[in-house]
């Protein structure tokens, strides 16, 4: 099974600015200034040179909002939430397959709040004529939030002229399904409006997509319900929005969680890696960088003796082998 | 996990002991209350020390933002002293070091808060 994260970012799309990039630019500058004569003079010094910079230097955590996707053996498309990162996901899948090889995308929504929703007008494979698009969600009002985004005055293309075939699923929690060849469970998560997480199992493996959920340090029930979601899961996308002081402080409520119980719950539940997911526009390509470390560190702290879990940082275009 | 109260001439001081983590959280909660009920305006200030401490979890930092809400509520004054260093991290990379005031030292708390 594999992952790839197209759209990691929370609440907004976001960018770099012009301002940003110059003061990126100085900031590599001021280091290759230090290095020994030579050492640029090559194509290979300068890539070395380059994959030798913090991962906030030489690349981006990117700006798109919530899209994953899943590849597994079947020959159908497993998707995670469509935010605008499901745009890049659609010009790929066409550029793979072509208008003339109708494909099979099954979707799977968390929620209907805009940022996990406003990439389906973009996704292309929407508008070509045998695609076929199966969008499950745990929502009753799944079909008419996708109807109304989809209408005017707030999009000049109306729902019902689009050419693909689209079918709507209302899934629900405490059962397993069967689609395109994975187990497939959903859970209830604690954010306004309510959101579900999903867990994908296909040939021994298992990814746990879980964004949009706050963990209350104080209901029970639910800090065993999500340690018994996640048991032994090989990839957690987690929500970790906030630092753990705002969270339990002046964020309480705004159904986020934070990188700390991100890392509590997944060595509770014994899995092997949690990606820092859901990243607040707010942080930075340096902020995020310096999230990961802390949470690598916060991880190692609080291990015992339990076995290793791997921390990494999602961001648009990783893609995780399970 | 353990509480015991310290004697001090100018804090109320409670020395700490242990973990303070999911399974403990509320037990701290409930042996902390009879002091924080004390720390109240015109009353000395109330001083965690946490040089036996060896470890706090997210449940543990949550019950000290509720302790210090509440002695701040009542006019009172808390502050924690004496980390040691892993615990300490963990304040910084919570942020909670933000929020609840944190001292190197006993001396240095009294310093500030009494
Ligand atoms: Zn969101
Ligand atoms: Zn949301």
């Amino acid at each position: 099974m594999q992952v790839r994260f197209w759209g990691t970012r929370g609440s907004l799309p976001i960018s770099l600015n012009a301002d940003q990039v110059r003061q990126r630019l100085l900031s590599v500058l001021e280091i290759a200034a230090r290095l020994p004569a030579g050492q640029l003079d090559t194509a290979a010094g300068r890539a070395e040179f380059v994959d030798s910079l913090p991962f906030a230097l030489r690349g981006t955590y990117g700006g798109q909002t919530s899209c994953v996707e899943i590849q597994g053996s079947g020959p159908e498309h497993l998707i995670c939430d469509l935010g605008s990162g499901a745009r890049d996901l659609g010009h790929a899948k066409l550029a793979c397959f072509g208008p003339g090889a109708p494909q099979t995308y099954h979707v799977f929504i968390s929620h209907l709040h805009w940022d996990h929703l406003m990439g389906l007008p973009f996704f292309s494979p929407l508008y070509i004529p045998g695609n076929r698009l199966v969008i499950h969600g745990c929502h009753a009002e799944l079909e008419a939030a996708v109807r109304l985004q989809m209408s005017a005055p707030g999009f000049p293309v109306d729902f019902s002229l689009v050419q693909g075939q689209v079918e709507f699923r209302l899934l629900e929690t405490g059962r397993a399904y069967d689609i395109a060849g994975f187990r497939v469970e959903a859970m209830l998560q604690i954010h306004g409006g309510d959101s579900y997480g999903y867990r994908f199992e296909q040939d021994g493996k298992s990814f746990v997509y879980a964004t949009d959920s706050e963990h209350k340090l104080d209901r029970e029930d639910h800090w065993a319900a999500c340690i018994d979601f996640f048991r032994g899961a090989d990839l957690i996308a987690f929500d970790a929005m906030y630092p753990l002081a705002e969270m339990v402080s002046v964020k309480a409520d705004w159904g986020h969680s934070s990188n700390m119980i991100g890392v509590e719950l997944a060595l509770a539940a014994g899995a092997r890696r949690l990606a820092l997911f859901h990243h607040d526009p707010l942080n930075d390509d340096a902020s995020l960088d310096r999230l990961l470390a802390d949470s690598r560190r916060f991880e190692s702290l609080s291990r015992q003796r339990r076995p290793p879990l791997e921390v990494i940082s999602a961001y648009d275009g990783l893609t995780v082998e399970l | 996990m353990e509480l015991e109260a310290g004697i001090h001439p100018k804090a109320n001081l409670v020395m700490v002991r242990g973990r303070i983590d999911h399974g403990s959280s509320m037990t701290f909660s409930e042996l902390l209350h009879p002091h924080l009920e004390k720390c109240k305006k015109g009353n000395p200030p109330l001083i965690l020390d946490f040089s036996g401490v060896e470890y706090v979890s997210s449940a543990g930092l949550r019950a000290l933002m509720i302790a210090t809400r509440f002695a701040r509520n009542q006019g009172g004054r808390l502050g924690i002293a004496g980390f040691q260093p892993l615990v300490r991290e963990v304040f910084g990379i919570s942020r909670f070091d933000l929020v609840i005031p944190c001292f190197d030292t006993l001396e240095a708390a009294v310093g500030e808060l009494a």
